[in-house]
């Protein structure tokens, strides 16, 4: 028998991409307010979550066609070379840099090197989530 | 204007109540889970009363999170419920 899962899968169509920029909101705001890499990264796995429930997981496969396993390895690779690139300016590991900038079209913004260690928190919590998602609720 | 928001949370905790009898006393297993998800949306309504007590706006995001979160726990539950399993492997199958 199929089931009909219009409205379930309409919603999702419209709520995915309120998930989404809500997650990437929370992930550049966690260094003046609450939120960071890893909320966002858990409301991005949700996100990928709703989509698993409206659609099956071949689909999902299909227009996501990532290994995450190769994902939590990226989000690691940026970690590493984050913290380990001021070594070799004779700083010591995990310093940060930091600086004011005239941006073309956002107008002067303070940019830190804390956002790509960020960015690789973010890279590994979705990696592993969908990872783990995926492993237990496929392959029966 | 303190004195009404503060009556106000104790009608939530109130209704949280009536709710909570409606999760451990629920007949069938579809009464318990719409009781969760109204305790979700009353976790809303706290949240934001708190956040006006404690004058802060750093409260929004958590407010924002909490119906998501509650959302897809109902979905992924009624889809439990409706089909025993909850993520499938191939739909058109």
């Amino acid at each position: 028998m199929k089931t009909n899962d219009v409205i379930l899968q309409t919603t999702t169509k419209v709520v995915f991409f309120i998930i989404f920029l809500f997650s990437i909101h929370i992930f550049f705001a966690g260094h003046y307010t609450p939120g960071g890499g890893f909320v966002g990264g858990l409301l991005t796995t949700g996100a990928l979550l709703l989509l698993l429930l409206a659609f099956d997981l071949k689909t999902v496969r299909k227009a996501l066609p990532f290994n995450f396993l190769i994902v939590v390895a990226l989000g690691l690779l940026i970690a590493l070379l984050t913290s380990a690139w001021p070594m070799l300016f004779n700083e010591p590991f995990l310093t940060h840099a930091f600086g004011d900038y005239d941006l073309p079209f956002l107008g002067e913004s303070s940019l830190h090197t804390a956002t790509l260690f960020d960015l690789g928190v973010y890279l590994v919590v979705v990696g592993a989530g969908m990872t783990m998602i995926q492993t237990i609720g496929g392959d029966t | 204007m303190m004195t009404f928001i503060w009556v106000s949370l104790i009608l939530i905790l109130l209704s949280m109540l009536g709710l909570m009898y409606r999760v451990y006393k629920g007949p069938s297993i579809p009464d318990r889970l719409i009781a969760l998800d109204a305790i979700g949306i009353l976790i809303i309504s706290a949240t934001a009363l708190l956040a006006i007590i404690f004058d802060t706006k750093f409260f929004i995001e958590v407010i924002l999170l909490i119906a998501i979160m509650a959302f897809i726990g109902t979905v992924s539950f009624s889809k439990f419920i409706e089909k025993g399993e909850i993520i499938e492997r191939d739909r058109n199958r």
